[in-house]
């Protein structure tokens, strides 16, 4: 009997117990703001010891430093760009998912922009050039008869 | 013993994948018609006995065989059923086990359904899939055969990757590799349309639903890949433009292109080389990805386990089927007619404009995904500086794949209106000015309803709303000008089911473009360090910590989180992430819980204890993310609706009535030859 | 035709570069440091706290920096080359014990050998972040002006230190 009030007071005190304590938990990896900030660049950087993760989506122990260093940047005032360059002195053009604009990244940048201008330039021509080679052959008679018949076959699928 | 059935059974495939290979094609080069009528039995003997192959390693790993290598490093006695099934294609070799299964699955659904078509075509087509399977099956005996004993036999087996002991693995790559393996059909009837130098509009008529098949099991694929990262790998992500998944949206958008430049190629005859090679290029790109993924080349998460002789074989192989085919190509593709004639304004131009673009896409998808091995190899040549080296990731393809996205997406909304040989302009903006003017509104008012303004969400929105409002205006058009005079639900039934398909598909890309923008611009998260009690409030729910309980899976011990939703004070439910310890590898996973509806998705995970009974939990309010995986699906399902057209069954008959006739024929035909 | 030969080119020369990048190993990172002066750090001494240590102490000569750790284990792999290097006495090997508690460094260099002719304690990793460490271990050849002149990352294996390191520390010796 004894055993059971007190499990019955344990039950209710729980409650409460969660409202004496009920509190906004603590942020980790810093205020909203910064963290956001932290994620955001985390994402553009590699994780150097996984296989081919950014920061952001990597919970290696590399990464998890990185991110507090990163947070801690934040914090002194730094900002993205200057966070982005300070890693970059270190682990080299390596380390940033968004290669730098440079002569040997020229052909991945504007590649596919290239080859979309050239694709369209080729179609062009392609188009005006047949249109110039074809002459339509207008329908025999025959054909005309065998369209029409195609067509009413055709229709009566429909039908059923 | 078992084992070295399957083994057998393997080597058997092998000597009749040969056989397929060799004689039919030959038997229609040379028109030896005992030769060409070998086809089909063969290609159906080799799927039998690949599946006894198959059947045999699943038979291992149900049993717990740890004599077999590869059972013994991919599985374990304790490992629940369902994965030791899914396990078979859980590691290199295996999975290549179920690329030569499907392969040969694939083969044998053309021997079934091709019963209209020329024999010369039938026998081409079975022998090009059987080369295919030569290179496979070698590959798979020479360098990672699954039978492989290991003696002493194993105790135990050192279990399946934790990562994978999810149901993403029953289904995602049995689909995806449907999808892959399936443009090798189309692949086979280009190679047999350029052998046989017949490339025409029945080419084109023919391998059209095959294409449409393999390209819906790809969809189906590729988003099941993507749902399954999202909540397994515990971050939410959705898309990470890894190289593994690159490898597989590759074949994905040229297999796109190719759908439709399949519809130019049939209903009006044009462009046929360029169809021609889009079929050669999307197989390429499969195998291409089977190299990535499976050689070591490129790092990723995804890949398998890998050794350069592997690679070095692929590569061959590759370079085999790739050199061969653009050379056949080249000889016979200048010799191809120019089918009709159709101004610069017209249906044909705008897929063709679509076909560029696309193919521009899955080019920078793979400049993007090479570019590191170029550079490292002109390093290591010494033409440039080994401090050169790059890294290609999200930011890069993010940043070329939406500006190719915008006019390909306007295209969606034009290309279905305009008429073909010569579209009308003038008429064209006339009829869709309200479809633009209701995009702007819709860009415009969405930003402010999710609560903040982005010209990318914006630009998202008028993207999907111009493709949604297009697609039901071209519906309404095409009703209007359908029998007027039958009452509305005889013509809506008028209305073939590819013209539905088709939309269908379309207002998928819509739903997934609506997905992808608001999910990325108006999620929110919290990373926050939670003792009992303790509430966090993300996107207008509030989350509270009730703790954290012992639980125990089959194979793994857990840690689970009780966190109670609650909105405007009321109790919607309890979410139970978990942290769990697979005792086998001792490997610790995280397993997010998600509550899912149409609008938005709860997304928690609990990551470390930290002290005194509170733990680092991460919540995620993700807005419309689920829409994205239905986009895909309506994607899909547009597809099966296209090849449930009935034209297709009206043009089998009608082919196979025209092939009985020619068969009839053919005797004097070849009486006059001779 | 030869427009029809295009797409063949382009997937021969892609091809080419698929073949050359399979004997290269993806991971390798290079450091953007070699051939700069060597970041400046000031620390205390593993052994001797009160001691400092700094990267200019070192000018005038070629030396070794070495990032280890106590729970670095394949650090325990490079240690026998680094202790048959020292008793060499080719050239002196400078530790940078990096993110390590103190105490745990100590035992461990009196349990496996001590090759280094002193340690730099960098408890909270700044030094190392700064020369760019990733993967434990690391070594550093740094030049008499302070220069960096090689990076090596990963265990020191006996043929790495006998075909590339030794020969350019006697190269830069003079």
């Amino acid at each position: 009997m004894k055993k059971i009030l007190v499990l019955a007071l344990l039950c209710l005190s729980l409650p409460l117990a969660y409202q004496a304590q009920a509190k906004e938990a603590e942020y980790i990896g810093g205020e909203p703001e910064i963290h956001a900030r932290v994620m955001g660049v985390s994402e553009e950087l590699r994780c150097l010891v996984c296989q081919g993760q950014s920061l952001a989506d990597s919970n290696s122990d590399f990464a998890v430093d990185m991110r507090g260093q990163i947070q801690e940047m934040m914090e002194t005032g730094m900002n993205d760009r200057e966070v982005v360059d300070f890693m970059v002195q270190r682990y080299g053009d390596y380390v940033r998912y968004r290669p730098p604009f440079n002569a040997t990244t020229f052909l991945l940048w504007f590649g596919p922009f290239i080859l979309l201008g050239v694709g369209i330039a080729v179609l062009y021509t392609n188009v005006l050039r047949r249109r110039k080679q074809i002459e339509e052959v207008p329908l025999t008679e025959e054909e005309h008869r065998r369209a029409a018949e195609l067509l009413e076959e055709g229709s009566g699928e429909n039908k059923a | 013993m078992i084992p070295e059935i399957g083994h057998f059974a393997l080597i058997i495939a092998l000597c009749l994948a040969i056989v397929q290979g060799i004689f039919p094609i030959l038997g229609a080069q040379l028109n030896i018609r005992p030769w060409m009528t070998m086809a089909r039995p063969v290609a159906q003997g080799q799927f039998v006995f690949l599946a006894i192959a198959f059947g045999c390693l699943v038979y291992a790993f149900v049993n717990d065989d740890f004599s077999v290598l590869y059972t013994a490093s991919h599985s374990n006695s304790l490992l629940p059923t369902q994965y030791k099934v899914a396990g078979v294609w859980g590691g290199h070799e295996g999975s290549l086990l179920l690329w030569a299964l499907m392969l040969g699955l694939w083969t044998f659904l053309v021997t079934l359904f091709s019963k209209n078509l020329p024999d010369e075509m039938v026998a081409r087509v079975i022998g090009v899939l059987g080369l295919i399977g030569v290179g496979f099956l070698l590959f798979m005996l020479l360098t990672s055969n699954p039978f492989e004993r290991l003696l002493p036999a194993a105790p135990d087996g050192r279990d399946l990757n934790p990562l994978l002991q999810d149901f993403g693995l029953i289904i995602h790559p049995p689909m995806l590799y449907m999808g892959y393996v399936g443009f090798s059909v189309a692949f086979a009837f280009a190679i047999s349309a350029l052998l046989g130098g017949r490339l025409d509009a029945a080419w084109a008529r023919w391998s059209r639903p095959w294409t449409i098949v393999a390209w819906c099991f790809l969809t189906g694929g590729i988003a099941l890949g993507s749902w399954w990262a999202y909540y397994e790998l515990g971050w939410g992500g959705w898309w990470f433009w890894d190289p593994v998944e690159n490898a597989s949206v590759m074949p994905w958008f040229v297999g796109t292109a190719l759908i439709h430049s399949l519809v130019v190629t049939e209903k009006r005859g044009g462009f046929k080389s360029w169809t021609v090679l889009l079929a050669i290029i999307a197989f390429s790109l499969s195998l291409l990805g089977t190299f990535l993924v499976r050689s070591g080349v490129i790092t990723s998460v995804h890949a398998f386990a890998t050794d350069p002789e592997r690679g070095t074989f692929i590569l061959a192989f590759l370079f085999i089927v790739v050199v061969s085919s653009l050379l056949l190509f080249a000889w016979r593709a200048p010799k191809v007619g120019l089918g009709g004639k159709f101004e610069l304004v017209s249906k044909e131009t705008m897929l063709l404009v679509n076909n560029v673009i696309l193919t521009v896409i899955a080019s920078a998808v793979l400049l993007g995904t090479i570019y590191p091995i170029i550079i490292e190899t002109l390093s290591s040549i010494g033409i440039i500086a080994a401090t050169n080296k790059v890294s290609v990731g999200a930011p890069y393809f993010n940043a070329t794949f939406v500006p190719l996205l915008v006019p390909l997406v306007f295209l969606v909304g034009m290309g279905p209106m305009a008429r073909w040989k010569k579209a009308d302009m003038p008429d064209m903006v006339r009829q869709l000015r309200w479809a633009f003017v209701a995009s702007a509104i819709v860009a415009v008012a969405v930003p402010f309803l999710m609560g903040g303004w982005s010209w990318l969400a914006a630009l998202g929105m008028v993207m999907a709303a111009w493709i949604v409002t297009t697609a039901f205006h071209g519906l309404k058009h095409r009703f209007n000008a359908t029998h007027p005079e039958l009452p509305w639900g005889h013509r809506l039934k008028a209305i073939p089911m590819s013209f539905y398909g088709m939309h269908l598909a379309h207002i998928g890309v819509a739903v997934a473009i609506i997905g992808g923008t608001l999910v990325s611009n108006y999620q929110s998260d919290k990373d926050v360090r939670m003792d009992i009690g303790d509430t966090v409030d993300v996107g207008g729910y509030t989350f509270r910590f009730d703790g954290v309980i012992a639980t125990k899976g089959p194979n793994y011990t857990a840690n689970q989180g009780m966190i109670r939703v609650l909105q405007d004070g009321h109790e919607l439910m309890t979410l139970r992430p978990e942290k769990r310890i697979y005792t086998v590898q001792t490997m610790p996973m995280t397993e997010a819980a998600i509550d899912t509806n149409v609008w938005r998705d709860l997304y928690v995970s609990l990551g470390e204890p930290v002290s005194g009974g509170a733990w680092s939990v991460r919540v995620y309010h993700k807005p419309f993310v689920v829409w994205l995986w239905a986009g895909a699906f309506l994607m899909l399902l547009g597809g099966v609706l296209a090849i449930t057209d009935k034209r297709y069954r009206v043009m089998a008959r009608r082919e196979s009535k025209a092939k009985a006739e020619t068969a009839m024929a053919s005797p004097k035909i070849a009486a006059e030859k001779a | 035709m030869v427009r029809y030969l295009a797409p063949l080119v382009i997937f021969v020369v892609m091809a080419g570069f698929l073949y050359y990048g399979l004997s290269l190993n993806p991971q390798d990172v290079p450091s953007p440091l070699v051939g700069k002066p060597a970041p400046q750090f000031e620390l205390s001494q593993l052994h001797q706290t009160e001691q400092m240590i700094s990267r200019d102490s070192n000018l005038g000569k070629v030396w070794l920096l070495n990032v280890w750790a106590s729970w670095c284990v394949s650090c325990r792999q490079e240690h026998p080359v680094l202790m048959q290097l020292a008793r060499s006495g080719e050239v002196p090997i400078y530790g940078l014990n990096y993110k390590d508690e103190r105490d745990a460094a100590i035992n461990w260099l009196q349990d496996f050998g001590n090759p280094y002719v002193m340690s730099a304690h960098d408890y909270n990793g700044r030094v190392g972040v700064d020369y760019g460490v990733y993967g434990v271990p690391e070594t550093y050849v740094i030049d008499k002006q302070g220069v960096i002149r090689h990076k090596h990352t990963g265990p020191v294996s006996p043929q790495a230190l006998k075909e590339t390191i030794l020969p350019l520390v006697r190269e830069l010796k003079g």
